[in-house]
């Protein structure tokens, strides 16, 4: 992946907390997500939700563990339709297999409906630089592109963005007059894209399902810029996941049921795009070439690995990150990656390497929310859980504690193994903490690590005798109190 | 303690007890955790119930056991029968001893925070509302998102200290909104956390762990007869 900077997420974290213009984003889309999606719930019983999880997270089990299979399906049924499959190992394979459709059709401009595995791939930057002008059509993606940016959430890519700050970006670029008026600067993008629709000469996609048996790419959206993205440009190339293959048409319903309402909590987005091959000679409209790349780029590393293949059970519905305490504090860009919140603290070092991105399976008080939440039921914080094992105990490419942390965690193990070491350090302890103990609190502790706590915090000092002590000396022979 | 014994428990206190390893666990050093988990099972070797005042030891012994020794057999059924015998505080008082009103007395508001594990590994929630509404004089305010993260986190209170603050700063919000004078919750953890920030804040509120109402001016007559339970 081209975009971790996941080492950075302790400044970047403690920098977004501090910036009020990042918290007052987040207050208010969080809020409306969290609880879109808890009406959203509300007209099934708690039963039958919990039933299309089940049956959800089973589906996406069983084409992982046969994955091989149902990607050998896909290939063949996209081709009987007409269209070609392109399998890519890595972000530079896939870019070059992108550009290299480009120029086979002479391209000199190309529109984007939104897609993640192409902001991993850093797609745009390649195009770029082979002279292709790419131009993202989804509003938010719209508006980091301007802004050179990643996204800041998984569905809505410039929610950190002020309606101020989006006026300024369109003036820059589009040289329109600024306001402050929301309806306006949409039309100010629509009339902007309109153009580019028009005379784009390739269309590229993600896939949010990519259906085995039929060799249909599925495509949800609200702007109804997919749809334009496939129909309009002569060439329509599609990049996915090897991770989003269903195997049938009928498991579609399932999940067009679960992903719009854990995402926006609604009951369904405004567009559902079924796309499967180019124009057929019957039909009026349409692409002359549909091609589909399916990209690896680290997800081999989670299918191979028992222990972390569900978490490719991920739909992208970000639920885990509107729930998650963590997110809802830091925003997605402290996670480095393209993928933030407690999934993207599972799949950053994973992809990327654990060494790589070590701060991140740490970035979370395991509340277990996100595992709630999550329509195909992934245990997020088991796989965070299992991350910091790796980074302890794994193999040499995992191995990334500190000495700091393995010589507090000896000391820790040591302090407890018996009564006698703890009542030892407790008297150390009470010794110690005399001198900067006032009315029975700490106002500061000179220590390193524990320091932190602190600087928010008042500490408890430890009682003058622990529990034990007045068990023994006062309590067992008492019978009842 | 006092609750217990005035619910009319015979209560003992093993003497070698000292931490259930939830700390090395959730850092990722299991070996460690399993060492002081294995110190955990010996000291509470038995069949008598084990109650836990803290919601994540709890789950630390009643799930996270499960886990550490799964890969030995013989660990794992021993794991399994101290996860049966062990009970969070408040589910042992109403699901085991079916106690709700433990004759406490308190005068004052008081909202009730749900701790993560308890609330998300253990599915206890209604369990201490139940509790607290049963102390004559006391009144439960819900507070706005009172099952969201006080941002503890064990080690992650330590090692994002800005994160987990601005975290517990919306907590102290929406405990404050409730009206509330008293914030209970069953999660050591928690409490230290949010009792650290009240007293740096010099707010007005006070955390108590649900056994400290419990026990506040009980109503219940010293010596009434024991009830043979564990």
């Amino acid at each position: 992946m081209t975009l971790v900077k996941s080492s950075q997420f302790r400044k970047a974290s403690a920098a977004a907390v501090r910036s009020p213009k990042i918290q007052i984003a987040l207050d208010r889309v969080m809020d409306h997500f969290v609880e879109a999606r808890a009406h959203a719930l509300e007209e099934f019983p708690p039963e039958s939700w919990e039933q299309m999880r089940e049956r959800a997270s089973a589906i996406k089990a069983q084409t992982l563990e046969n994955l091989d299979y149902y990607l050998d399906l896909v290939d063949r049924n996209v081709q009987r339709n007409g269209g070609q499959v392109h399998f890519a190992a890595d972000a530079a394979e896939a870019n070059r297999i992108v550009v290299d459709i480009a120029k086979s059709v002479g391209a000199k401009q190309a529109i984007k409906s939104k897609s993640m595995v192409s902001e991993e791939m850093g797609l745009n930057q390649v195009l770029e630089r082979e002279g292709i002008e790419p131009v993202e059509t989804d509003l938010g993606e719209y508006i980091i592109q301007l802004a050179h940016e990643t996204p800041f959430h998984i569905i809505a890519p410039a929610m950190h963005k002020s309606r101020e700050e989006v006026s300024d970006l369109f003036h820059d670029w589009l040289k329109t007059a600024p306001t402050d008026d929301i309806r306006q600067l949409c039309m100010i993008a629509r009339s902007a894209l309109r153009e580019k629709f028009a005379t784009a000469d390739i269309g590229i996609t993600g896939a949010n399902f990519v259906v085995a048996e039929t060799g249909t790419v599925v495509l949800v959206t609200n702007e109804g810029n997919g749809r334009m993205t496939t129909s309009v440009p002569r060439v329509h190339v599609a990049i996915s996941g090897i991770e989003k293959v269903i195997p049938a048409i009928e498991d579609v319903a399932l999940f067009l049921r679960l992903l719009p309402r854990s995402a926006t909590g609604q009951r369904i987005t405004s567009y559902n795009s079924f796309i499967s091959g180019p124009r057929a000679p019957s039909d009026e409209d349409g692409p002359e070439e549909f091609h589909l790349i399916l990209v690896d780029n680290g997800r081999l590393n989670l299918l191979k690995d028992p222990e972390f293949r569900e978490a490719l059970k991920c739909i992208r519905c970000g639920a885990c990150l509107n729930t998650c305490p963590v997110y809802r504090k830091v925003g997605g860009h402290a996670y480095g990656g393209v993928y933030s919140g407690p999934i993207g603290a599972v799949v950053t070092p994973m992809m990327a390497g654990i060494k790589d991105a070590k701060d991140l399976p740490h970035a979370s008080t395991l509340c277990g929310s996100c595992r709630d939440v999550c329509p195909v039921k992934i245990d997020i914080p088991k796989l965070l859980l299992r991350l910091r094992q790796r980074e302890v105990g794994g193999s040499a490419s995992e191995r990334s504690s500190t000495w700091t942390e393995r010589l507090l965690m000896r000391r820790w193990r040591s302090t407890v193994l018996t009564r006698a070491a703890l009542e030892r350090s407790a008297s150390l302890g009470r010794f110690l903490q005399g001198p900067i103990t006032r009315r029975n609190r700490i106002r500061k502790l000179p220590v390193p690590v524990l320091g932190g706590w602190t600087k928010a915090r008042d500490f408890p000092p430890l009682a003058p005798k622990s529990f034990a002590t007045i068990w023994r000396d006062e309590l067992a022979g008492d019978g009842r109190g | 303690m006092k609750v217990l014994r005035r619910a009319g428990v015979d209560v003992t206190f093993p003497a070698d007890q000292t931490c259930c390893g939830q700390v090395g666990y959730n850092g990722g050093f299991e070996q460690e955790a399993r060492e002081v988990a294995l110190h955990f099972m010996d000291v509470f070797d038995g069949d008598e119930p084990v109650v836990v005042p803290s919601g994540s030891c709890a789950s630390m012994i009643k799930i996270f056991y499960l886990d550490l020794f799964a890969d030995d057999p013989v660990l794992l059924e021993r794991a399994q029968r101290l996860s049966e015998r062990t009970h969070e505080f408040s589910d042992f008082l109403v699901n085991v001893l079916e106690v709700e009103n433990v004759g406490a007395a308190f005068s004052g508001t008081v909202t009730y925070h749900d701790a993560c594990h308890l609330l998300r590994e253990l599915h206890i929630s209604a369990e201490p509302r139940a509790l607290i509404e049963g102390v004559s004089g006391a009144e439960l305010a819900e507070m706005t998102d009172s099952d969201r993260c006080c941002g503890f986190g064990g080690l992650f209170s330590v090692k994002f200290p800005e994160v987990s603050a601005a975290i517990l700063g919306e907590k102290l919000e929406n405990i404050e909104a409730s009206g509330a004078e008293v914030v209970v919750a069953n999660d050591c953890g928690c409490l230290m956390h949010m009792r650290g920030a009240l007293s740096r804040k010099g707010m007005r509120q006070r955390a108590m762990h649900i056994a400290e109402l419990l026990a506040s001016q009980s109503g219940l007559a010293v010596g009434q007869p024991e009830r043979p339970e564990a």
